[in-house]
Parts: C-alpha cells; sequence; structure tokens
C-alpha cells in the first residue's frame, strides 16, 4: 500500500467530474439539443474500444513485452470466465469462475508467480 | 436525494428497492473486487476511499487503476474514464425527458446516482418516456422509483466497496487477486460486445495498444481507443451508404 498523494486526490476529483459530465451531459442544457451524427455512431463503439484497450494488454502482456509461456494463469482464467459469461451472460460468474481458475493455477501449480 | 421523504414515502420507491434488490449481490462482489484491487495497485487508504466515495463508477475506476500506478498523466487518465464512461453519455440522452421538469441541481444529483443497472431496471420499467401532457403525479412515481433503485445500489457498492479496502490489507498480494477487476471488466467488455462491427472494435483496439505499448504516458490507450473507433466508423460508413441511419451497433 502506498503512500497518499496529493496529485492522486486531484485526479480522483477530476474523475468524479468526469462521472457527473458523462452521467448528465444531455441534462446539462434546457435547449433541445443533440450530439453531431458521426458521434452518436461513434458512442456505439468508443466503449467498448477503452475496455479492449486496457484489458487485452493486461491478459497477453508481462512487463511490456507479450506472455512467452503457455503457462501463464491469466489466459486459461480469461478463456474460462469468457466461456461462463457466453453460456450464462453473468459478470459475477465470469469473475468468480476465472478467479478460481487463476487463483487454482497461481497458488496450486505455482504459475506466473 | 433518494433521502427526500416524498420519494422514499412513495409506493415505487419500495419497488425500485425490491428490484434492484435482486441483482445487490452482484454489484456488491463488483465493489468488493474494485476496493482490493485499489489497495493492491499501490494506492493509500485514504486515495481508495476517496476514490470510493467520489468517483462511484466502477469500469472508470478499475481502468484508470493501472494507469495511475504507473504515473501516467493526468489527461491520459481523464480521457481513459471518459472513454469507459461514454456509455453513460448514452444514458443521458435516453434519460433526458424523464428529468428535464427538476431544476439543474437535482438533475445532476439524479444523473451522479443513475448507474448501469439503475439506467437498466428504470428504462424497463418506464419504456415510455413522459411528454408535455404527463401528469405531475406520474413523474413523481417515477423519480421515486428511479431513487429507490439507485439507493440500493449506492449501499451494495459503497459499502462493499469500503469492506474490499479494508480486507485487501489482510490478502497477500502475491495471490493476485487485482486480477478480478480485469475479469471483472472483462465481463462487462463483452456484454457490450452485442455486434460484429463493436467486436471489431475490441479487438482492433485490444491488438493497436498491445502494438502501441512502447508509446510513452501510456499513450497506447488514447491512440488504441483513436484506431478502433475511426476504423469501425469507416466500416460502418460503407455498409450502410445508402440509409445514413447507424441504428445497428
Amino acid at each position: 500500500m502506498g503512500e497518499t498523494d496529493a496529485w492522486t486526490l486531484f485526479t480522483i476529483v477530476l474523475m468524479a467530474g468526469v462521472t457527473v459530465l458523462t452521467r448528465c451531459l444531455f441534462f446539462l442544457s434546457d435547449k433541445p439539443w443533440t450530439l453531431p451524427h458521426w458521434a452518436q455512431r461513434g458512442l456505439q463503439y468508443a466503449p467498448i474500444a477503452a475496455l479492449g484497450a486496457v484489458v487485452i494488454p493486461e491478459v497477453v502482456m508481462t512487463q511490456g513485452a507479450l506472455i512467452q509461456t503457455w503457462q501463464e494463469p491469466r489466459l486459461f482464467a480469461v478463456a474460462a470466465g469468457a466461456a461462463w459469461f457466453f453460456w450464462r451472460k453473468d459478470v459475477l460468474g465470469t469473475i468468480v469462475i476465472g478467479m478460481a481458475v487463476y487463483l487454482g493455477l497461481r497458488l496450486g501449480l505455482g504459475w506466473g508467480l | 436525494m433518494f433521502l427526500r421523504p416524498a420519494y422514499y414515502r412513495h409506493p415505487e420507491y419500495r419497488i425500485g428497492v425490491r428490484d434492484l434488490a435482486s441483482v445487490a449481490t452482484g454489484i456488491g462482489a463488483w465493489g468488493l473486487m474494485t476496493g482490493v484491487a485499489m489497495i493492491n495497485s499501490g494506492m493509500s487508504a485514504v486515495e481508495a476511499v476517496a476514490m470510493t466515495l467520489l468517483v462511484f463508477a466502477g469500469s472508470a475506476q478499475l481502468a484508470s487503476i493501472p494507469l495511475i500506478a504507473s504515473g501516467a498523466p493526468l489527461w491520459v487518465i481523464l480521457t481513459t474514464a471518459f472513454c469507459v464512461n461514454l456509455r453513460f453519455v448514452v444514458f443521458s440522452a435516453h434519460l433526458r425527458p424523464y428529468v428535464m421538469h427538476m431544476p439543474l441541481r437535482e438533475r445532476l444529483v439524479t444523473g451522479y446516482l443513475t448507474a448501469d443497472l439503475s439506467y437498466v431496471f428504470f428504462s424497463r420499467r418506464f419504456p415510455h418516456h413522459p411528454d408535455a401532457s404527463t401528469p405531475a403525479s406520474e413523474l413523481e412515481a417515477q423519480q421515486a422509483y428511479l431513487m429507490g433503485n439507485c439507493a440500493v445500489n449506492y449501499v451494495a457498492w459503497m459499502g462493499a466497496s469500503l469492506v474490499g479496502i479494508a480486507l485487501a490489507k489482510v490478502i497477500p498480494t502475491h495471490w493476485g487477486l487485482g486480477f478480478a477487476g480485469i475479469l471483472a471488466l472483462l465481463g462487462v467488455m463483452l456484454s457490450l460486445a452485442t455486434s460484429p462491427l463493436r467486436i471489431v472494435s475490441m479487438a482492433v483496439s485490444g491488438m493497436a495498444a498491445v502494438v502501441a505499448w512502447a508509446l510513452p504516458l501510456k499513450l497506447n490507450i488514447v491512440v488504441a481507443i483513436a484506431v478502433a473507433v475511426t476504423l469501425a466508423l469507416i466500416i460502418d460508413a460503407q455498409r450502410t451508404p445508402h440509409t445514413g441511419g447507424g441504428s445497428h451497433g
């Protein structure tokens, strides 16, 4: 656990501002108001792109390089979690199954340590 | 605003509470993991509690954790949070007619409190948005339902997150429990993968983020989003040259 850092707290306050801004963007003005058409279409693809850009490197990379071994618990955990999601459409189960596989391989077989 | 008597004495408030209670366990687990992930990334307890109480947006918090830990610049963190939160912009466009009868301050509080599942339940219960002929009693019933809904969500999320922050100290770091945050993001990501073009956007963005990993300041995230959305828009425009609808996605 780290030290409390004023810059991080400042970042957190601005992130709260991002929460308010995004959840309330269309509540702000009393005038009839819509996004440009291209932006409305872009909204279809940006959230999943943002998550893909964060999640996929966290799964397939270690310290800035692609992982070189198949004995990597993250790969099996993600495969198991994704399989569960496609079967049951359930985010909670995705976490539970993925973590069960992850911890089993990591603590049981010592992979990825 | 879910503490206002006019709302919590309304019968719709109780229905809102009951509906969201059906998924409160899932929200709690997600909050618990977010609390653990924040501490395991190296944030202090004060920072983690501040982030829980202020930011109140699980996916944006989880997405920002590795960025904050690696010292990414402020604008990259905020851009990433904004993009992860873009779905709320869509929700706010949808919910606009339901809230415009209230003053701005109450609209802001309502928007801030309305997270994913509250939006899903609310739009399911009130599929037809109000117009000029809608009576005030109906508007109040809708708002009471939403606030009952949001109250359970808020309590489940905040309570579990704070428990997670406390528990993270007794769970050994080498277990790697913070990976649960990535799995939670994986679940949300897959739940968004509802069309072929969205899957293209996800795959392109993930590959671009890996290829551009060496860029400084975590710029690979922003580059990846820009590349993926641009490509998806180009493909979309070529698929629908005549309708100009963009209704699929």
